[in-house]
């Protein structure tokens, strides 16, 4: 941080109304808890005093003019019209302003662009309408899951009081340790997202196909709750990002827990499945993949998102809608959920789908078909 | 005079045309096309308006209660378009139409008939957009933005979107097109350039601008729709595109864009300020080579919408610094209208007041433009409320707060009588004061983490959403105000001089009020 601009922060400090008000996050910047955050915190606020200070000299100036310079008040017009020494003044100055302004600014650009030597690597990737983590690198390497909202429609809907965390909850949050340089590589699976937690200083796109990097390091342990920052459709209003920050030993302690969950749910991609328990599992999956397009009752939102109750597809050939569940359609909402769900999910979704409603083929689908249908 | 124009070559039996509605429609007139420009976009202007307050009466209260998110996505996307290309830019041709020949002393626009095409061609473009709403799967709801790959996501009401962009794109060309040849070709003996009003000026280099990035927007919104519908891949990785480079092409239209909603503006503002100062206006050539260097500037500005995108540090650093510059410019517009202010001799009637309102509030939108301009922050509030504030102040207390100011300005010319001051005064101050009701909790918003586009928010944000809406039905409101004003005006009301303004100085004022259906037919001889 420059002189200048710590010499700033402690003025408006100074000023304790002043200061009271800027630390409720209502009607600023959120309280940072990274050093890139805090350097923008610091950059803001001297941006602000900057400008307000021209904004009172001028519109001084103009409020003066306007109350003084009227004719009802008798005044009578100048003649003049150029002034070069003026003129050139208030070319030159704003330009030597404006280099104050961008000498802090490159600094911390080029300090948010260095990702280099993290401790730890995630992956997150956007998908209409939730986040997906793979922890690739790093203490919890392996580590994967996807997190949703976690506000009931009920709160939504307006059916129930709504939560101290309303649309800022999720399912699974992303954890990280406190301390540690954490770089976030970013993604998407269908269309433009963007990871944006507020206290961190981090916003990033996720764009399909190509991945873009961003990093963070948080000082203090607590949660810290932000959006998808990018329109991605119907529910991005929908897709918040819930980081929590924990003490190295609480982070290994979350590490060892997950890797053992993951263990214990390892399917056994051979095991052949009852209906009954195809269709059990897959009611969840569907509830939790599908269900925001198709939603529950299975009678979508045509025509952007067609039923399923009753379609040829889901009545049909069952190697058509493996097909299309697991690649997608192009060119629609409709995402490619072989490379996010497990050959068991999509076993289980699918033979619900075909169990469900007054679609009752009878039909279970095996995860070993999914397996085979990867190939 | 090389250009002649149908009109002048029977001009002694003035309106011998159609009448009824067929004069309308086959008018080759500059101020029947000017009025319907204006009719057009007023219109226009009020179908925003209404989705906009179906907007922030889904975001009164958190939850859903008005609209369903996609058809909340619809009403956002189908705001920002037909504000931008039905409201805004159409009414300043329509100020260009009705002014440019009268202050140039030029007897019409140079291609007349075009004229007439480029007019026409609107309503259709307007309705193949309203019409879309009604479409299988609605209108596009991929943002006013329309990025892909969401905008090839969309259904068939973004095909309509972009045969209605093509279609007001060949209009703004065309109307561009008229525009520079009038201007350069049609003035009178002893205009010279730089004696020319200001508001030529503006309208001259905002021409260039239009004829330079509308084929820019029309190859943009071409590559998605053959991207939808015939295979390519142009902004699909899989086919080896990418969803960015649609950012780069639509945004270098969009910045220069947005400039091309705000010159005109500025030669509005300029043309009132030293009427109502009765002085010149101040540092004249400063005003035509800043208005030059911010049209230049704007073409190398574009990414500063794309800070988040994940540019290199080199790129980002370059974008910030070219737009930081601009703020150079624009202050200098500011100062020399405060100059002319100073020491003159105001009065403050209806023009006066919007164009005084444009100067104060039109700057906040400046600052918080710089402020966006700081990279590290702009990452913080990009895709907020910040910059739904941002655009706001510079559009709205920008742009449409000079189109008041210029339509109160030259009602009189243009009807005859003089307007109602206390009914113009009234849409003045309920304008400004639920504009700004309306939108600066906005930056509040946006800096405590509220990202724009969405149609439920978490509860810290409630009080400053409940307290924008309700500055938006106060503002809605008091545009109703400015029909009863003109519908007053066109009427009756005290008969109009030729020059009702006391320092009003230009060849318009020459001519009577109401102005006559043919002017200068004889050009007018400028010492
Ligand atoms: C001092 C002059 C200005 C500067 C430095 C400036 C800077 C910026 C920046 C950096 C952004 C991107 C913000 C973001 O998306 O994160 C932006 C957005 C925008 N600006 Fe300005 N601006 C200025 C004046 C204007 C004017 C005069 C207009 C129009 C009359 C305008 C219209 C817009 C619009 C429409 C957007 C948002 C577009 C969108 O994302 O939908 N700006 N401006
Ligand atoms: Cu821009």
């Amino acid at each position: 941080m420059s002189v200048l601009a710590r010499f700033a922060v402690t003025t408006l400090s100074a000023v304790p109304a002043a200061g009271a008000w800027a630390a409720q996050s209502s009607v600023n910047l959120q309280t940072p808890v990274t050093a890139v955050a805090a350097e923008i915190y610091d950059m803001h606020t001297l941006m602000m005093i900057i400008c307000l200070v021209i904004f009172v000299a001028v519109f001084g100036v103009m409020f003066w003019s306007v109350f003084h310079h009227r004719k009802s008040k008798g005044a009578v017009a100048a003649h003049f019209h150029e002034n070069t020494m003026v003129e050139i003044a208030w070319t030159v100055v704003p330009v030597l302003i404006l280099l104050g302004m961008a000498y802090p600014a490159t600094k911390t650009v080029i300090a948010m662009k260095d990702t280099s030597n993290p401790d730890i690597t995630i992956k997150a990737t956007g998908y209409q309408w939730k986040w997906g983590y793979d922890y690739i690198k790093g203490e919890g390497e392996g580590i994967k899951f996807v997190s949703n909202l976690s506000t009931p429609q009920e709160q939504i809907q307006g059916r129930a009081a709504k939560g101290e965390h309303y649309l800022l909850e999720v399912d699974n949050p992303v954890v990280v340790p406190v301390g540690k340089k954490i770089r976030m590589l970013l993604t998407a699976n269908d269309v433009i997202h963007a990871w944006w937690v507020p206290a961190l200083g981090v916003k990033q796109d996720a764009i399909p196909g190509f991945i873009r990097d961003t990093w963070f390091r948080a000082d203090k342990e607590g949660v810290f709750r932000g959006n998808c920052a990018e329109l991605c459709g119907k529910d991005h209003g929908f897709m918040p990002i819930e980081v929590h920050v924990l003490s190295a030993e609480k982070y290994a302690a979350w590490v060892a827990d997950q890797q053992g969950k993951m263990a214990a749910t390892a399917e056994d991609p051979t095991k052949e499945w009852a209906l009954a328990e195809l269709v059990a599992k897959g009611e969840q999956v569907f509830a939790a993949n599908c269900a925001a397009c198709h939603q529950a009752d299975g009678k979508g939102m045509p025509p952007a998102f067609p039923p399923l109750d009753g379609a040829a597809i889901v009545q049909g050939d069952k190697a058509e809608q493996i097909k299309v569940v697991m690649q997608g359609r192009d060119g629609t909402a409709m995402a490619a959920f072989g490379k996010q769900l497990s050959d068991t999910d999509i076993a289980a979704v699918i033979t619900y789908t075909r169990n469900a409603w007054s679609n009752q083929t009878g039909e279970a689908i095996q995860p070993a078909e999914i397996a085979a249908a990867h190939n | 005079m090389s250009a002649v124009t149908p009109d002048q070559l029977h001009d002694d039996h003035h309106h011998h045309g159609p009448t009824g509605l067929m004069r309308w429609i086959t008018t080759t007139n500059h101020k029947d096309i000017g009025t319907m420009y204006l009719i057009f976009s007023f219109i226009m202007f009020l179908s925003g308006g209404v989705m906009a307050l179906t907007i922030r009466a889904e975001l009164f209260q958190p939850g859903m209660q008005v609209v369903q998110p996609e058809f909340f996505n619809q009403l956002t996307t189908m705001h920002g378009l037909v504000m931008v290309f039905g409201a805004i830019m159409p009414a300043f041709v329509g100020f260009a139409n009705w002014m440019l020949p009268l202050m140039i002393g030029a007897s019409d626009m140079a291609f007349a008939r075009m004229n007439n095409w480029s007019f026409w061609l609107l309503p259709v473009a307007a309705i193949l957009l309203i019409g879309s709403f009604f479409v299988p799967g609605g209108a596009t709801a991929a943002g006013w933005t329309l990025y892909a790959p969401l905008s090839v996501q969309m259904g068939m009401g973004m095909d309509l979107t972009i045969f209605a962009v093509h279609i007001m794109g060949i209009s703004s060309i065309m109307g561009a097109i008229n525009i520079v040849v009038t201007i350069l070709n049609m003035r009178a003996p002893g205009m010279t350039m730089m004696k020319m009003p200001l508001f030529c000026w503006t309208w001259l280099i905002t021409a260039y601008l239009l004829i330079a990035v509308m084929p820019v927007l029309a190859g943009a919104v071409t590559m998605i729709l053959t991207d939808r519908h015939f295979g390519t891949a142009f902004f699909n990785a899989a086919g080896g595109g990418d969803p960015v480079l649609y950012q780069h092409v639509f945004w270098f239209f969009g910045h220069p864009e947005v400039y091309i909603m705000i010159l005109p503006a500025f030669g509005i503002v300029s043309q009132i300020i030293p009427t109502f100062a009765r002085k010149p206006l101040f540092g004249y050539a400063s005003m035509v080579y800043a208005t030059a260097s911010i049209a230049i500037l704007s073409f190398v500005v574009w990414a500063h919408h794309m800070f988040t995108t994940g540019m290199p540090a080199a790129t980002q650093l370059f974008f910030m610094y070219a737009t930081m510059l601009i703020a150079v410019p624009t202050g200098v517009k500011v100062f020399n209208w405060v100059a002319t202010m100073w020491r003159g001799s105001m009065t403050f009637e209806t023009p006066m007041l919007w164009a005084t309102g444009f100067i104060f509030v039109f700057t906040m939108g400046g600052f918080t433009g710089l402020i966006c301009a700081i990279a590290p922050i702009d990452i913080q509030v990009q895709d907020t409320y910040y910059v739904v504030a941002h655009f706001h102040y510079v559009l709205v207390a920008g742009s449409l707060f000079a189109l008041f100011a210029g339509a109160y300005y030259w009602l009189p010319k243009w009807t005859g009588h003089m307007y109602s001051e206390t009914i113009g005064k009234l849409h003045f101050w309920c304008s400004i004061i639920f504009f700004n009701i309306t939108f600066f909790p906005m930056h509040f918003l946006g800096l405590a983490g509220m990202p724009r586009r969405i149609p439920d928010y978490a509860l810290q944000f409630a009080d400053f959403n409940a307290l924008a809406s309700i500055g938006a039905f106060g503002f809605g409101l008091s545009q109703l105000i400015f029909i009863v004003a003109v519908v007053k005006c066109v009427r009756g009301g005290k008969k109009a001089p030729a020059s009702p303004w006391e320092g009003a100085e230009g060849l318009e004022w020459t001519v009577p009020s109401p102005a006559p259906h043919h002017t200068f037919e004889t050009p007018p001889v400028v010492k």
